[in-house]
């Protein structure tokens, strides 16, 4: 393997691993206040891709609009969701939130099943995200640097919001202990929706860039990457936001690399990111950067 | 004491609805149609498989979403050992079938039992593994061991013929096999939940620290129950495909877990009597709900057939029971609290 394939498979890895990254984020998000595994996720991830679909191409909206309209309308969806199916159960034994979860995630991808068709459809991306840059010889599409830069300024600004804001710290502190937080005047409610806010509005962004890069929607598109990515958020410590973006990485690049060094692998694809985790958990069961197992509320 | 009789109430009640069970599998056999007979052999195959999965994610509180994996296996093994060596060569089209998957060949009733212990023994060793972790991470753990199992299958076509399954499998299905094989897996189970092991395993759902404390090795008993319910799940997955007589990748996705979790929480996690309630209801409603998937005639207006609509429904089905309805039918309930005379909560 010559250096530029290297490189160009090291782009595709970081572009993968991104996209991996900013869906785990929700993922850990609602895990570290709700304790629950949000099987739904993935299936707000294909909606956010359907939702820009449908402003591009029925509504005949710019690319740069639509997107911005699909992410706050997949945000508010997330609170929805929570409003509508979790937030009764609050109290309830989480098998049940979960069984919900479930039940979400299958009535969301056979809703958009029944009224959008299962035929994957095109999605419509603008040429000039198609355009190809040639630096030293390694050539780029103009989206395969859009995404991943996007993707790190949004990283980054979560990172900001989490670490820096009052919010910010309100999240954090639910993470820890969400009865005590009712008890210093925090609205707890309010940052939940906060959280399934700012959680579904990144995994629209990933779908968004997903349906760019491998340019079709299909109302099952979120299953896998959603697995995907929420085995990413367990490698990397689920709760940790960090870690979710070194665990989105880490199965990106495997996925990426592994095939390029051994292309007889490409049908267990996508079983990398499942093994990896199982190997991670059998070494440290909560993950690179996770909470220490006894301070856990299981 | 209740204990030393012999004829108490409740064995009676045991002994009348088996003897029911047995009479009321060779009557349909006999005397009812083909279609009828069908989903009459699919409504058994269910039980075996809601009662097994209710015995690791009900009783032992373990929430695991593996059994279309151990089913997979189950289908594959017996489809192996059943289909001819003439039959594989016939139909295996991507990669000629390995030399010793064409020696194999047994009866239908062996290949259920290898199938069955095959599965038990993959859940054995998963069990290692599986169980260094606990709740949630084990949802998702046992979730990717079904993915990987359905990854192996399509990416082994000189054993499984990949994508394409296996077809032409002999047709050894009916009532007798499924219907037999029920009312076994309900007993086997039964006893094992009435048994110290099952007072164990309930103890593991309610507070597993707890159990701990008391002296229970909850991963031998964790274990017991995964194995158990995995060699029933690949029963039934054989029995299932003696059923279609034709098995693909396709048909054991996350989506069969899906329908077996929606039948034992709507019977009630952690009753027998409620998994068989459970699809008996889940069965008969998916076969009722087809009318969904078809052209429908709303007060005039002609709709065009959905198919998915019913999958719709079903979903939004298992939301508002969880929302609601939380218990299920039966709640932890099994048919003989129902004869006693004091409500009893357990």
């Amino acid at each position: 393997m010559d250096v530029l394939t290297f490189f160009q498979q090291m782009v595709n890895g970081f572009s993968l691993g991104s996209m991996y990254a900013l869906i785990a984020i929700g993922y850990t998000m609602v895990y570290g206040v709700l304790r629950l595994i949000n099987f739904a996720h993935g299936d707000i991830m294909m909606v956010g891709a359907f939702l820009g679909y449908t402003f591009m191409e029925v509504f005949q909206l710019p690319f740069t609009l639509s997107i911005l309209l699909a992410v706050v309308v997949s945000s508010l969806l997330g609170i929805f969701m929570d409003k509508i199916a979790y937030k009764p159960l609050r109290e309830a034994p989480k098998i049940s939130l979960l069984i919900t979860a479930i039940g979400i995630s299958f009535f969301l991808e056979n809703a958009f099943t029944v009224f959008a068709g299962g035929v994957p459809r095109a999605f419509p991306v603008p040429s000039y995200m198609e355009n190809v840059i040639n630096v030293a010889n390694i050539t780029f599409s103009v989206s395969s640097i859009t995404v991943p830069l996007v993707t790190l300024v949004l990283l980054l600004g979560i990172l900001y919001v989490l670490y820096k804001t009052k919010y910010g710290m309100a999240i954090r502190a639910l993470s820890f202990d969400i009865k005590t937080v009712n008890l210093m005047g925090i609205d707890a409610n309010l940052i939940i929706s906060i959280v399934f806010a700012l959680g579904s509005a990144l995994a629209a962004v990933g779908g968004l860039f997903w349906a760019i890069n491998y340019p079709s929607v299909e109302p099952m598109m979120g299953v896998l990457v959603g697995l995907k990515a929420f085995a990413a958020a367990v490698v990397g410590g689920i709760g940790s936001v960090t870690g979710a973006v070194i665990g989105g990485f880490i199965i990106g690049f495997t996925e990426v690399v592994v095939i390029a060094f051994f292309p007889e692998l490409g049908g267990y694809k996508d079983a990398f990111a499942f093994v990896f985790l199982i190997l991670v958990l059998l070494f440290k069961p909560t993950g690179i950067m996770g909470e220490d197992l006894e301070k856990s509320r299981f | 004491m209740v204990e030393n009789q012999i004829f108490t109430k409740h064995r009676l009640i045991n002994l009348f609805i088996i003897v029911l069970a047995i009479w009321f599998t060779w009557f349909a056999q006999n005397f009812f149609d083909e279609y009828t007979v069908r989903v009459i052999n699919n409504v058994a195959i269910f039980i075996i498989l809601a009662v097994s999965y209710n015995l690791i994610n009900g009783v032992t509180g373990q929430f695991s979403l593996e059994p279309n994996g151990f089913v997979a296996i189950g289908a594959y093994v017996t489809a192996i050992l059943t289909v001819d060596a003439e039959g594989m060569l016939y139909q295996y089209d991507i990669e000629e079938p390995a030399q010793w998957i064409l020696a194999l060949q047994t009866d239908f009733f062996w290949a259920l039992l290898i199938a069955g212990a095959f599965s038990a023994l993959l859940a054995l060793s998963l069990s290692f593994p599986v169980f260094r972790v606990r709740g949630d991470y084990l949802a998702i753990v046992t979730l990717g061991f079904g993915f990987i199992i359905r990854i192996l299958a399509i990416n082994s076509p000189s054993i499984t013929n990949g994508s394409l399954g296996i077809n032409d499998i002999p047709e050894y299905s009916n009532l007798y096999w499924t219907g037999g094989f029920a009312i076994f897996a309900v007993l086997a189970i039964l006893n094992i939940i009435y048994s110290k092991y099952g007072r164990a395993m309930k103890a593991v759902r309610d507070d597993e620290d707890a159990a701990i404390a008391m002296g229970v090795n909850t991963f031998k008993i964790k274990t017991l129950a995964f194995t158990t319910s995995a060699f029933f799940e690949g029963i039934g997955g054989g029995l299932l495909a003696a059923l279609l007589t034709s098995i693909s990748p396709d048909l054991f996705t996350f989506f069969l877990t899906f329908q077996l979790l929606i039948i034992i929480v709507l019977g009630g996690l952690g009753s027998t009597t409620g998994a068989i309630l459970g699809t008996i209801f889940v069965m008969a409603g998916l076969e009722w709900m087809r009318f969904l998937d078809e052209p429908m005639n709303i007060f005039g207006f002609q709709t065009e057939g959905t198919p998915g609509m019913r999958m719709v429904v079903f979903s939004l089905i298992l939301i508002i029971v969880m929302l609601f309805a939380r218990e299920g039918l039966m709640g932890k309930k099994e048919l003989k609290d129902l004869f006693k005379k004091k409500k009893v909560n357990k």
